[in-house]
C-alpha cells in the first residue's frame, strides 16, 4: 500500500517552547486514521503543519511521496489534501451554496475566471448540488451560513472540505461540541464521505475514535506516543497511562 | 561635509523623535484595540494649536502641560462615546470613523484659526542658538525639543517596565488576542490607553509648533507619514516604530540637504530632450524628492520584507 | 444534469424573471436616454455628467471595499493617471489627426489605470485589512509627490489642458455641445455598470466575496487570495481609469487635484454613505453626494464639515449606509408590518429635526464668529437668513438642540420597540430579517 501523508521528524516550535518533537507518522493511502491525545498535546499544531498553515521548523512533510512542507496551504490543497477547522471557519455572509461552491470552483478547473458566468456552469451545478444533498442541507441553501444552528455549521464545515474532490481529508474534532444524536449523525456523514479517500482526524470522543479508525496514533506533549491498529493501542500500557487512564479516572 | 553630516544628524534625530511621540501611541492604542488611529496626526494638530491658543492667553509653559491634556481628554471621550459604538462593527468600520473624525477636526480648525498658518513663536525664554557649531548657531529650542522628546520616551520606557498598566500594554503587544480576557475594566484601560497616546501626539504638537509651521493642513501632511513610520516600523512592533522614526527622520533630513541631481552626476542633458518629461527625472535634485522618500521607502520594504523591519502581525 | 441537481440546485430564473432583470437594464438605458428631454438646462445635463462619472468611480471602489473587503485610501491614483492620460491622448490624436474617435477615448483611461493597478496592485495587494489601508495611502501619496515633480507631464499645480473638439469626428458629432458629452458619459456609464455587475457573477467575483469572509479559508479550497485581491484590484484600477477619463473629457482638463487624498476620499464617501452591501448601494452614493455636494456649497459655507458629520453619523448609526436602511425593511414589507415601525418614524421624524436644526443653527453662529465676526450679524444658511448677534436666535438654537436631543431619545426607545415587534412578527411569518 503507498503512503499518503508521511511525516519524517517533524518538530515545531514558538520561541522556545517546544510544541511538536520528533514526530514520525505515516497514513496509508485509503485509511482511517485517527490522532487522540490531551489537550494542548500539538494535534491542531501538527494539523496547521500538514496543511501548510505553518512552517515545520525541522523536519519534512510528505503528500504522496512529495515534499509539500513550505508550499502555501492552496498549493498543499491543489495537490489534493483538505482540511476542516476546529472552530468553525466558514463565509459567514455568503449563503449555504454559495459557500459549497467555492469550494467546488478550483477543483472544476474555473480558477479565476472573469468571463464565465458562475451560475451557468452545469458541473459546478452538480457537484454543488451532490454536497448540499451530502450533507443534509439542502432545505437551508440559500441560509446565510453565519444564521446555520451550530450542528448545520459543522455539517457545512466538513461539506466545505470534501467538495473540491481532494482524496487525503483532514477533519480537526468535527464533533465537538455536538450531542449524542447529533455526533452518530455526522460520523455516519464523515464515513460515507470519506469512502475511499484517506482521512486522517482528531477527536476525543473516543467512541468515535474506536468506531471509526484503520489505525490510531496518540500524541503526548508534542510526541507520538503509540501509533497501532485500534486493539494495539487499547491494550497499550504506555497510553493508559497517560492518556486513556486519565479518562477513565 | 562634517557640518552637513552633523547638522542633518541632528535634525533627524530630531525629527524621527518627534515622531516617534506619535507613532507609539498609535502602536500601543493599535496593539491594544486593534484600531489603527487615522485622526493621529489630527490630534497632534489639536495639540499645535490649543497650545497656540493658550501660549497667547497664559504663556506657552502652561500650555505644554494643558494642551496635551485637553486633546488627551478629547481622545478618551472619541474611545468612549465613538470608537466603542463601532467596534461590532468591525475594524474597517473603527478605521472609517477616525477617517471621517480626521475629515471632521481638519474642518473645524480650519474653520476656528482659518487656512493661513498663525503665529505660534517660540518662547523668548528660548529664544537663542544653544551652541554654534561650524559657524552655524544651532537654536536653544530645537535642544528642548530634543530633550522634551528624549524624557517622555525614558518615562514611556519606565512606565512600560515598572506599572501594572504597563504590563497589561507589553502583553497586549506581544498576545494581541488576549486583550479580550483582562477582565471587567478593559474598557478603562482602552480609555485610558487611547487618551494617553492623543496626549503623546499633542505634546509633539505643541513641541513642534513654533519650530514647524502651524496651519489647518499640517495633519494631512504629517499623516501619511506616520502611517508610513508604523508599516515600516511593522504593524504593533514599539521597537519597530522606534527604528522606522529615525530612519525615516534621518533619510528625509540628510535628502533635504542634499543637492545632487542625474544632470550634476552625468553632465546637463542633449537640449533635445528639454521640453521632455526626461528633463524632469534629469533636473530633479535629491532635495526636491525628499518629501516621497518615506513613500518610496514603504515600497522597497514592502517588497523585501511585507511584514516592516521588527513585524510579526498579519494585520 | 442529473435529478439531483435540477431538484437540489438553486432554479434557473424563469422566463418572467429573465424579463425583470433585461427590462430593468432596458429600463435604465430608456431613462438615460429621456433624461435630457426632461432637465435641458446645461447646468443639469452637467450635473448629470458628473453623476455618471461619480458612479462608475464608486463602483469601482466598491469592486474593492465592498466585494473584496479592501479598504483604499489611494483609489484616486487610477482616476487620476487615467485623466492625465487621456488629456495627452487627445492633444496627441488631435496634432497627428489619428483616425480615433472621442468615444473611444476613454478606453485609454481605463487602460492607464489597469496598467498603473498591474505595476502597483502587486506590492499593495501583498496584505489585507489594515495594512492593506495604510500601503494605499503612501502609494497615494507617492504618486501624488510625484506628479508635482514631474512637471512637464503633469503640468504642475496648472494641470494640462486639451480641446475634445479636435478629436477626429465621427458622424460629424464634435462633441463641444454638454449634451453630446451627456450622451456619451450615460453611455459608458451604462456599459461600466453592466459590465461591473456582470463581473460579480463570475468565479472571480464570487471568490472575491469569500476572500472578503474569510481569506483564510480561501487558501483551504485552493485559492491564492493574494491573487484573488490582486485581480479584484486591477479590475477596480481599469474602471476607475474609465471615470478618470470621462471627468478629463467632460472638464478638458486634468490636475493634480485629480490624484489626491481629497478625490480618494471624495469616492470613499460616496460608495459608503450609499451602502457597500449591496451592487447599487454606490449608485446611490455617488448620486446622493454629487447632488449634496453641488447642492450643499451654494447653501452654507461649511459644508464639507456637515459632509464629515454625515458620514461619521453613517458609519455610527447606519454602517449598511443608505441601502442598507432602505434594504432593511424588505422583510417587513414583504410581511406587511411595515405600518408597525411607521408611525413610530414619523413621531422621532419631529424632535430629530429639530435637534438637527439646532445643531446647524448652533454651528452656523459659532462659524460667524470664529470666520467673519464684525461683519453684518445678519447672515443666512440653508437659504433662511438670521441675526447671528441676537440672544433670542442663541437660545432658540439651544433649546432646539438640547430639547430635541432630550425629546428624540426618548422616541429612538420607541422606534427601537417598533422595530423589534416588526421584526419578530416577520421572523414568525417565516421572512428572515
Amino acid at each position: 500500500m503507498s503512503t499518503a501523508i508521511e511525516l519524517r521528524g517533524v518538530e515545531k516550535s514558538f520561541g522556545i517552547t517546544s510544541v511538536i518533537r520528533n514526530v514520525n507518522l505515516t497514513v496509508a493511502q485509503g485509511e482511517r486514521h485517527a490522532l487522540i491525545g490531551p489537550n494542548g498535546a500539538g494535534k491542531s499544531t501538527l494539523f496547521n503543519l500538514i496543511s501548510g498553515y505553518m512552517l515545520p521548523t525541522t523536519g519534512s512533510i510528505l503528500l504522496r511521496d512529495e515534499v509539500v512542507s513550505g508550499l502555501a496551504p492552496y498549493q498543499i490543497n491543489r495537490r489534493g489534501l483538505s482540511r476542516s477547522f476546529q472552530v468553525t471557519n466558514v463565509f459567514a455572509n455568503m449563503s449555504v451554496w454559495e459557500n459549497l461552491r467555492c469550494a467546488v470552483l478550483w477543483a472544476t478547473g474555473h480558477r479565476y475566471a472573469f468571463w464565465k458566468n458562475v451560475d451557468r456552469l452545469p458541473e459546478v451545478r452538480e457537484r454543488t448540488a451532490r454536497i448540499l444533498e451530502d450533507i443534509n442541507l439542502t432545505a437551508r441553501r440559500d441560509v446565510p451560513a453565519g444564521l446555520l444552528t451550530y450542528a448545520e455549521q459543522r455539517a457545512l464545515e466538513i461539506g466545505i472540505t470534501i467538495a473540491g474532490g481532494a482524496d487525503v481529508i483532514l477533519l480537526d474534532e468535527p464533533t465537538a461540541g455536538m450531542s449524542h444524536a447529533e455526533t452518530e449523525r455526522a460520523v455516519a456523514l464523515i464515513r460515507r464521505l470519506t469512502e475511499g479517500r484517506t482521512l486522517l482526524i482528531v477527536e476525543h470522543d473516543m467512541s468515535v475514535v474506536f468506531g471509526l479508525a484503520d489505525k490510531i496514533s496518540v500524541l503526548v506533549y508534542g510526541q507520538i506516543i503509540a501509533s497501532g491498529v485500534p486493539e494495539e493501542i487499547r491494550g497499550n500500557p504506555k497510553v493508559k497511562e497517560a492518556y486513556l487512564g486519565e479518562e477513565a479516572a | 561635509m562634517l557640518e552637513l553630516i552633523v547638522m542633518s544628524t541632528l535634525n533627524g534625530v530630531l525629527y524621527g523623535m518627534l515622531l516617534f511621540l506619535m507613532a507609539s501611541g498609535l502602536t500601543v492604542i493599535f496593539s491594544m484595540l486593534g484600531v489603527l488611529n487615522f485622526a493621529h496626526a489630527s490630534f497632534y494638530m489639536l495639540g499645535a494649536f490649543f497650545g497656540f491658543q493658550i501660549s497667547r492667553w497664559f504663556g506657552f509653559w502652561p500650555a505644554l502641560l494643558i494642551a496635551p491634556l485637553l486633546a488627551g481628554a478629547l481622545g478618551a471621550a472619541v474611545e468612549r462615546y465613538g470608537l466603542r459604538r463601532v467596534h461590532k462593527n468591525g475594524h474597517v468600520a473603527e478605521l472609517l470613523f477616525t477617517f471621517g473624525l480626521a475629515f471632521a477636526i481638519e474642518e473645524v480648525v480650519q474653520i476656528i484659526w482659518g487656512k493661513s498658518p498663525v503665529d505660534f513663536r517660540v518662547p523668548s525664554l528660548l529664544d537663542f542658538p544653544a551652541f554654534t557649531i561650524f559657524s552655524t548657531n544651532y537654536p536653544a529650542y530645537k535642544m528642548f525639543m530634543l530633550l522634551v522628546s528624549i524624557v517622555i520616551f525614558v518615562a514611556l520606557l519606565i512606565t512600560l517596565k515598572k506599572t501594572r498598566i504597563g504590563l497589561i500594554v507589553q502583553a497586549a503587544l506581544t498576545h494581541p488576542h488576549m486583550v479580550g480576557h483582562l477582565g471587567h475594566n478593559v474598557g478603562r484601560i482602552f480609555m485610558l490607553v487611547f487618551g494617553v497616546g492623543t496626549a503623546l501626539a499633542a505634546v509633539a504638537g505643541v513641541i513642534a509648533g513654533p519650530a514647524l509651521v502651524t496651519q489647518a493642513n499640517m495633519a494631512g501632511l504629517l499623516g501619511p507619514i506616520l502611517f508610513v513610520v508604523v508599516v515600516v516600523g511593522g504593524l504593533g512592533s514599539l521597537p519597530g516604530a522606534f527604528a522606522a522614526s529615525l530612519l525615516i527622520g534621518l533619510v528625509q533630513t540628510f535628502a533635504v540637504s542634499m543637492n545632487g541631481s542625474l544632470s550634476g552626476a552625468f553632465g546637463p542633458l542633449s537640449p533635445n530632450y528639454a521640453a521632455t518629461w526626461l528633463a524632469d527625472i534629469w533636473n530633479v535634485t535629491i532635495a526636491q524628492i525628499a518629501p516621497i522618500m518615506p513613500y518610496l521607502l514603504l515600497v522597497l520594504i514592502l517588497i523585501f520584507r511585507p511584514m516592516g523591519l521588527l513585524g510579526t502581525r498579519d494585520t | 444534469m442529473t435529478e439531483t441537481t435540477s431538484s437540489v440546485a438553486p432554479p434557473y430564473p424563469t422566463a418572467a424573471e429573465k424579463l425583470k432583470f433585461y427590462g430593468l437594464w432596458v429600463g435604465a438605458a430608456v431613462v438615460l436616454l429621456l433624461l435630457p428631454k426632461l432637465f435641458s438646462s446645461g447646468g443639469s445635463l452637467t450635473t448629470f455628467s458628473l453623476i455618471g462619472i461619480s458612479i462608475i468611480f464608486s463602483l469601482s471602489y466598491n469592486i474593492l471595499l465592498g466585494q473584496t473587503g479592501m479598504l483604499s485610501f489611494g483609489h484616486a491614483v487610477y482616476y487620476g493617471l487615467g485623466g492625465f492620460l487621456v488629456i495627452h491622448a487627445i492633444n496627441i490624436i488631435g496634432a497627428n489627426k489619428l483616425p480615433i474617435p472621442l468615444p473611444l477615448v476613454p478606453l485609454i483611461g481605463g487602460l492607464t489605470g489597469l496598467l498603473f493597478a498591474v505595476l502597483l496592485g502587486w506590492v499593495s495587494t501583498q496584505r489585507s485589512g489594515t495594512a492593506f489601508a495604510m500601503i494605499s495611502l503612501g502609494v497615494a501619496e507617492l504618486v501624488a509627490s510625484s506628479a508635482l515633480i514631474l512637471r512637464t507631464f503633469f503640468g504642475g499645480e496648472a494641470g494640462i489642458s486639451a480641446n475634445r473638439t479636435k478629436v477626429f469626428r465621427l458622424f460629424d458629432w464634435s462633441f463641444g455641445p454638454q449634451i453630446q458629452i451627456y450622451y456619451l458619459v450615460a453611455a459608458w456609464t451604462l456599459i461600466a455598470v453592466i459590465a461591473m455587475y456582470a463581473l460579480t457573477r463570475t468565479p472571480l467575483g464570487r471568490m472575491c466575496n469569500a476572500v472578503r469572509d474569510n481569506p483564510e479559508r480561501v487558501q483551504f479550497v485552493g485559492y491564492d487570495p493574494h491573487v484573488v485581491r490582486y485581480l479584484a484590484f486591477c479590475f477596480s484600477g481599469f474602471f476607475a481609469g474609465i471615470a478618470g477619463a470621462l471627468a478629463a473629457i467632460n472638464f478638458e482638463i486634468a490636475n493634480s487635484a485629480y490624484l489626491g487624498a481629497v478625490q480618494s476620499g471624495t469616492v470613499l464617501f460616496a460608495t459608503y454613505i450609499g451602502g457597500v452591501g449591496f451592487f447599487i448601494g454606490p449608485i446611490v452614493g455617488a448620486i446622493f453626494v454629487t447632488i449634496l455636494s453641488l447642492g450643499l456649497s451654494d447653501l452654507t459655507q461649511v459644508w464639507q464639515l456637515y459632509f464629515g458629520l454625515i458620514f461619521i453619523a453613517v458609519v455610527l448609526f447606519a454602517p449598511g449606509g443608505i441601502t442598507g436602511l432602505l434594504m432593511m425593511h424588505r422583510p417587513l414589507l414583504k410581511a406587511g408590518t411595515f405600518g408597525r415601525v411607521l408611525p413610530s418614524y414619523l413621531i422621532a421624524f419631529v424632535p430629530t429635526l429639530a435637534m438637527l436644526i439646532g445643531l446647524i443653527l448652533a454651528a452656523e453662529i459659532i462659524v460667524y464668529y470664529a470666520v467673519h465676526s464684525g461683519d453684518d450679524t445678519h447672515i443666512k444658511a440653508f437659504g433662511v437668513p438670521f441675526d447671528a448677534a441676537n440672544r433670542y436666535v442663541w437660545a432658540m438654537a439651544a433649546i432646539l438642540l438640547v430639547g430635541g436631543y432630550w425629546v428624540a431619545r426618548k422616541t429612538w426607545t420607541f422606534v427601537g420597540h417598533a422595530w423589534d415587534d416588526a421584526t419578530s412578527v416577520a421572523r414568525e411569518k417565516g421572512i428572515a430579517a
